[in-house]
């Protein structure tokens, strides 16, 4: 009765808890601008499918596609004996769902199966990100908390996992002694082989291994949950909606500026009716994080720091400073700043002086990119970093004057001679006649 | 070489005529001295099948693509203004371009400023030609050389197009190689998002050499390109590692028509 009640107090604590964080993030999120995002939904549900649910980005790359499908599928399947477990935990039964007599027992046996798999997937992200030297975990953005953020998502895995086949361990001694309320159910083609290590202690020494498991497998499961918002494995969550709302138009498609259109298109035709509301005050592109999309803002929270963007950045490959991921990471850090800003100022932003260019991404990162979408194409969950990085070029350039020497060079030559060069537009079709 | 016939929209009003096809030439195309011979071997392939085109000559200006990559979409939708209201004018329906960039913002960002044709670029048309009949291929002085292709960020990752010119270099009877990135993966010149225009910023290599010393990694007698800046940049990275006397970059309308003498 007693563990009844606590068990209901921790899992509404850790329930509301969750919900105050994920409230936070999503009024960070919609700090964004609009976007309207409400078409295709067949396409969209299909994309999500097939991109978060069936993880079909992700096997580009054969090694840790299949260590991370180990973690999915074993995340993902082994929630319903989690479901069990907090329906033990509310009205205090053991294996509530033993009563599916075979189907359970394999079902027990599948899950330790598939707790193993992640067991051994972890293990082996632990050695790549620790031990091993690839290079995408090596970039200077994971130093410091995310390297941390990243390892602490291991070792909870692993200790998780761990709980759960000691506890089946000790269930199995128990069940076989016929000791009270241990009714004999399941398979345990993993934990029998801890099994006969615990077959020396006692009734009780075993219960309090069994409880203290299940405690801490549940316990650690809340405390998990409530990581989530803190951490770059919020990915969990967020990879359906941030693929739900990918960009499915080309990939070389940028967006048009109708704030601009207002202003050039009336030059074209006299008739031209504005598009955007002329009492609002134009700002073009992206100095800060609220004059990025929602969408832009979505993407920040869902990434999950793999950095297979860096990875294939040309321009990151060749020592320049510009990282994809990092425009994401960066991304997330300042909104987080910026919501932490509006709580301790009642729900209003307070200007910190600060912003997303300038104190995050600086103007060399910014002008290393050559918009080649490779960033774009790695992505498992359809992020989009290269968007930022146009956003602030466009705030650099008409709002700051501030491009490179040779590009204003640039402008100008196709200002004057609508090309690129100093070359006169009258004599764009010489080459016809020379040799 | 026979001589080229390249009559300009404006003539071809004059006359009554309306082209099949307008051919975008480009800013590259019209002024650089290496992407004005891939220009005309688009121009022999046009000729050669007798598809009546015709190109904006002087009334063509550069599509905006640079300017918008490089954030300063005034200049951008001034350009696409100019050329749209231009192109309508002319009642253009189709577009052949002799560069993904001006393939892109032709095809996907001109239609929200009212600017909608069918837009191909030379390697699909080439493609489409070869696929009804009407150009017929062999590979000439090309057959049995090694060839490796450099996808075009702004063809491939952009719009998908991986399959056209593959499909049209395999027409010539050689043997095409695979870089290690290829495709989907297939790395960059270096060149899009402006960065033609202006030094990279600090780093220890340049794109351009990364991407030459991969192609050069297969040996191949040809590096195939379907971009006039992947095209300049692949011949300074070739020349960076001295080996243009083994290694030609050359455009795929090039490779069709000079193997095919056209």
């Amino acid at each position: 009765m007693i563990s009844s009640i606590l068990f209901c107090a921790l899992l509404i604590a850790s329930t509301v808890f969750f919900v105050f964080n994920a409230k936070k993030i999503r009024r960070n999120i919609l700090l964004g601008r609009e976007l309207d995002l409400s078409d295709n939904k067949s396409e969209r549900w299909k994309t999500m499918l097939r991109v978060a649910l069936g993880q079909s980005k992700m096997v580009t790359r054969p090694l840790s596609a299949t260590l991370h499908i180990l973690v999915y599928v074993g995340f993902v399947l082994i929630n319903i004996e989690v479901l069990e477990m907090l329906i033990d935990g509310v009205v205090n039964t053991h294996r509530v769902f033993s009563f599916l007599g075979g189907f359970y027992n394999f079902l027990i046996g599948f899950f330790e199966i598939l707790a193993f798999g992640v067991f051994v997937g972890v293990i082996v992200f632990w050695l790549r990100r620790n031990v091993g030297k690839v290079k995408r975990f090596l970039n200077a953005e994971l130093n410091g908390w995310p390297r941390l953020d990243a390892n602490m998502i291991l070792i909870a895995e692993t200790l998780l996992m761990s709980a759960l086949f000691l506890m089946n361990a000790a269930d199995q001694n128990l069940q076989a002694r016929g000791v009270e309320h241990y009714t004999q159910a399941g398979s345990f083609p993993i934990s029998s082989f801890i099994a006969p290590m615990l077959s020396g202690l006692s009734d009780s020494s075993l219960i309090l291994i069994e409880r203290g498991c299940w405690w801490f497998h549940i316990i650690g499961i809340f405390a998990f949950l409530n990581y989530l918002p803190y951490s770059k494995h919020l990915h969990i969550v967020l990879a359906f909606p941030n693929t739900y709302y990918s960009n499915l138009k080309p990939k070389g498609e940028f967006t048009t500026l109708e704030s601009v259109t207002d202003v050039v298109a009336p030059n074209f035709d006299p008739s031209y009716q504005p598009k955007t509301d002329p009492n609002n005050p134009v700002k073009f592109g992206v100095k800060d994080v609220q004059d990025l999309t929602w969408k832009n803002l979505l993407d920040a929270y869902t990434c999950t720091e793999c950095g297979r963007c860096t990875s294939a950045c040309p321009q990151n490959i060749t020592g320049k400073k510009l990282s994809p991921r990092k425009i994401m990471m960066d991304t997330r850090d300042r909104l987080v700043e910026v919501g932490k800003n509006m709580d301790a100022n009642g729900g209003k932003f307070v200007e910190d002086g600060k912003s997303l260019l300038g104190d995050y991404i600086t103007t060399e990162e910014i002008w290393a990119c050559n918009t080649c979408n490779a960033c774009v194409e790695e992505c498992p969950v359809n992020i989009n970093p290269l968007e930022i990085i146009v956003e602030m070029r466009r705030y650099l350039v008409m709002e700051q004057s501030q491009s490179p020497a040779e590009l204003n060079n640039m402008f100008s030559n196709m200002e004057n001679n609508g090309a690129p060069w100093q070359f006169s537009q009258a004599d764009r079709a010489n080459w016809i006649n020379e040799n | 070489m026979s001589v080229i016939k390249v009559p300009t929209m404006a003539e071809m009003m004059a006359n009554g005529e309306t082209p099949e096809i307008l051919f975008w030439v480009g800013c590259s195309g019209s002024f650089d001295d290496r992407a004005k011979k891939i220009t005309k071997a688009i121009v022999r392939i046009l000729n050669h099948v007798g598809i009546k085109f015709a190109i904006l000559g002087s009334e063509e200006g550069c599509t905006g693509d640079p300017a918008k990559r490089a954030g300063n979409e005034f200049l951008y939708q001034m350009q696409a203004m100019q050329n749209i209201t231009t192109m309508n004018m002319y009642g253009v329906k189709k577009i052949v371009t002799g560069c993904p960039h001006c393939f892109n913002t032709i095809k996907n960002e001109y239609p929200a400023l009212g600017g909608s044709y069918e837009v191909v670029h030379h390697t699909q048309l080439v493609q489409d030609l070869i696929n009804t009949g009407k150009l017929k291929v062999n590979g000439g002085s090309f057959k049995g050389k090694k060839i490796v292709y450099h996808d075009p960020c702004y063809l491939g990752r952009a719009n998908d197009v991986y399959e056209a010119p593959r499909e049209v270099l395999q027409k010539l009877d050689a043997e095409l190689a695979e870089m290690k990135r290829s495709r989907a993966n297939g790395f960059c010149c270096g060149a899009g998002g402006a960065q033609m225009f202006k030094e990279a910023e600090k780093g220890n290599k340049e794109v351009s050499t990364e991407r030459a010393e991969e192609a050069l990694q297969e040996n191949p007698d040809v590096i195939a390109v379907g971009c006039p800046f992947c095209n300049t940049m692949m011949t300074d990275g070739v020349k960076h590692f001295n080996k243009e006397e083994k290694t030609k970059v050359l455009d795929i309308a090039e490779l069709i028509a000079n193997a095919n003498e056209l």
